[in-house]
């Protein structure tokens, strides 16, 4: 099963990889979110406290919701996931092969826009690179995890693109609270190791509940 | 026959659709439907546009249930779940499956591989000879013209030298060429056992082509007829007439 | 039938119930509101219970009975949720001055009634087939409950709250367990009457598509 979802993972990098078309729109996305963000919220040269924090996760909310939607949307247009449906691959290797691909593409946005929003709102998001990794990784996971299912139950589906937020941003509020707080500890000028700890070990609590969720309900869900 | 060893263990001679219905909601889309094939048969699902064929062959490919009724492989009950069935089975779809930013090699070693073909690499060539491609088989698949994809896509259908092939409407958008390498195909495949269920709403095409011939209006089978000819004026006589009771009626 | 005369009976009379309750020291009259918006919101919970495990059932045996009873229940979760997000903040507002506070319990049931709100978008809009993925939605919701709640609380507490909820004794009295009793008995009736009007939606689509195969 491993074996099938890493094919199909390589599969969707290399057509990801000729076409470029998610990676570079999502991340031209992601950066205009920030910038928005910076005319909304920047006074007088100076962004509101943990404002960073919050910046950050909320762009990678949006960018990976509308990464979520193209590459569904990619595979729809040649019915090509009705024909992974018809292989005899295990339903949860698809979603696991499908999932890996949402979450390389976000790490490539997210690898973009730590330095760009270190750099526009003086934030020291680089100054504990390990926990600032850990944190985006499982968070980035837990809301990939979720936003794939949904995304791809929404393919047969009508008014899929609007759907798609209205259930996924519910569902990863925690996501979203722990991502933007343990963030914004790591911001702090003190490091204060038991908060991002804290915050940590949600995200990672939600990852393994809602992954395996996902891998068990999947077959369920895809067929009538 | 499955290039899939741990799969051998399923095998099936013969196709039961024994009285399928489905619907979605208020939707009728195939009502109670019955017909058989075997080894080494070619079976057309003819009829309009809606009538019903593309929810059959879904059904027969184990993507959608029937809401009431059965399909059997063999003495098999279909279920969705059914990984070893779906082995054995090939679909050509009316939107090919094909990834166009894949090349013709690429697209068929990927799914030789999901299929569990231990060389993937040497079947899609092989796919890729057999096709008359070889020489393209390096060129994104968005460069094919329709017919060149339809082949490809043959061949992806192919590749795992399933038991049971599906396809949905083949001869779209085919010149003569093509078309008449697709009957040589299924007239080998037929000789080879398989089991081919087509739909096609092209008719000339279809005759002398079949073993069996199921009508379909809105779902409902009006008629069926082993070893048909003159298909275009049964097609006509029958679309006209009110729909048969529930259960096959041989001409 | 004889459920739905009692159960508006008892709300007839729960006016008068109320009334003769002990009278707050702390908060004066409007805090008799407590006692439809406690209820509410338990009955809010009920519901959200039976949608998220009718749709497990749902997505285990493809039944469509317990189809119809997570649809209805998520109806019922909007509808008391609605009445508790109304009442609260007008009891809020007189008890402590502010229409919201962002505690842990407000906002957390905030957010699972968003999720309540998002199955019935799903259901309305989704087109054929939209039942397993509502199914799919309210087992997550469901499974969410408690990040929603852990997060929504260490998210304001951790540090120092800049208002601290007052808490509030009451005495659990009658009127408390009387309202209860009807709201109880409002859900149920409620419940039932979706999901028949569900089951005489489904006879018909049957009884409908029979009649086309004779025709």
């Amino acid at each position: 099963m491993i074996r099938l979802a890493w094919l199909i993972l390589r599969k969707d990098l290399t057509v990801e990889v000729r076409s470029g078309e998610i990676a570079y729109t999502t991340l031209f996305f992601a950066v205009t979110c920030v910038l928005v963000f910076a005319f909304a919220l920047v006074r007088e040269g100076k962004p509101p406290d943990d404002g960073a924090a919050g910046i950050l996760w909320i762009a990678i909310a949006f960018a990976g919701n509308l990464a979520l939607g193209r590459a569904f949307e990619r595979e729809r247009q040649a019915e090509t996931l009705r024909a992974l449906l018809l292989a005899p691959a295990p339903r949860p290797a698809v979603y696991l092969g499908k999932l890996l691909g949402i979450v390389v593409l976000l790490a490539a946005t997210e690898a973009v826009l730590v330095p760009l929003i270190a750099l526009l709102f003086q934030a020291r998001l680089l100054a504990h690179p390990f926990w600032m990794a850990a944190i985006l990784a499982s968070g980035t996971l837990g809301f990939a995890a979720v936003g794939t299912l949904f995304a791809a139950m929404l393919v047969r589906a009508r008014s899929r693109d609007v759907l798609l937020p209205v259930l996924l941003y519910p569902i990863t509020v925690p996501v979203i609270i722990a991502g933007v707080r343990g963030t914004a500890a790591l911001l702090q000028p003190e490091f204060e190791g038991d908060i991002v700890r804290f915050w940590f070990a949600l995200l990672i609590a939600f990852d393994a509940v809602f992954v395996t969720l996902s891998l068990w309900t999947f077959e369920s869900v895809m067929t009538d | 026959m499955s290039a899939d060893g741990q799969h051998a263990s399923v095998t099936f001679d013969r196709v039961s659709v024994d009285d399928v219905s489905r619907h979605f909601g208020r939707r009728r889309a195939v009502s109670r439907v019955t017909f058989t094939v075997a080894r080494g048969q070619i079976l057309g699902l003819l009829g309009p546009n809606g009538a019903g064929k593309s929810t059959l062959l879904a059904m027969l490919g184990t993507l959608l249930r029937p809401t009431s009724g059965s399909i059997r492989f063999g003495t098999r009950d279909v279920t969705t779940g059914d990984v070893a069935l779906r082995a054995l089975i090939g679909v050509l779809g009316h939107d090919l499956f094909l990834y166009p930013e894949l090349t013709a090699r690429e697209n068929l070693s990927f799914f030789a591989a999901l299929y569990g073909i231990a060389d993937a690499d040497g079947a899609s060539r092989r796919a890729l000879e057999q096709a008359g491609l070889i020489d393209r088989a390096d060129d994104l698949v968005s460069s094919f013209s329709r017919g060149m994809r339809q082949r490809v896509a043959l061949e992806r259908a192919l590749i795992h030298q399933p038991r049971l092939v599906l396809l949905d409407e083949p001869f779209t958008g085919l010149d003569d060429a093509s078309t008449a390498a697709l009957v040589a195909r299924l007239k080998g495949l037929r000789e080879d056992g398989a089991i081919v269920v087509l739909a096609t709403h092209d008719l000339d095409l279809a005759d002398g082509l079949l073993d069996e011939a199921v009508f379909l209006r809105d779902g409902r089978m009006v008629h069926s007829v082993a070893r048909p000819d003159a298909l275009r004026s049964t097609y006509r006589r029958v679309m006209t007439r009110s729909p048969m009771p529930s259960g096959a009626e041989g001409a | 039938m004889r459920a739905a005369t009692v159960c508006a009976l008892m709300f007839a009379l729960s006016p008068l119930v109320i009334a003769s309750a002990d009278y707050e020291s702390t908060m004066g009259l409007v805090q008799k509101i407590f006692y439809y918006h406690m209820p509410s919101a338990w009955m809010f919970l009920v519901s959200g219970l039976v949608c998220g495990v009718a749709s497990v059932r749902f997505l285990i045996t493809g039944d469509a009975r317990h189809d119809r009873t997570a649809w209805a229940a998520a109806e019922m979760a909007v509808i008391f949720g609605l009445v508790t997000i109304v009442t609260g903040p007008l009891w809020a507002r007189k008890a402590w001055g502010t229409f919201w506070i962002w505690d842990a319990r407000t906002t957390s049931s905030l957010v699972q009634w968003m999720v309540a709100w998002a199955y019935l978008i799903l259901r309305k809009y989704g087109g054929p087939g939209s039942e397993k993925l509502a199914a799919g939605l309210a087992l997550f919701g469901t499974a969410n409950v408690a990040f929603i709640y852990v997060s929504v609380n260490y998210w304001r507490t951790i540090h120092p709250p800049t208002s601290v909820v007052p808490k509030l004794p009451f005495t659990m009295g009658f009127p408390l367990w009387y309202c209860v009793a009807a709201f109880t008995l409002l859900f149920i009736v409620l419940l039932k009457l979706r999901v028949r009007l569900e089951e005489q939606r489904a006879t018909l689509d049957s009884l409908y598509l029979s009649m086309d195969e004779q025709g």
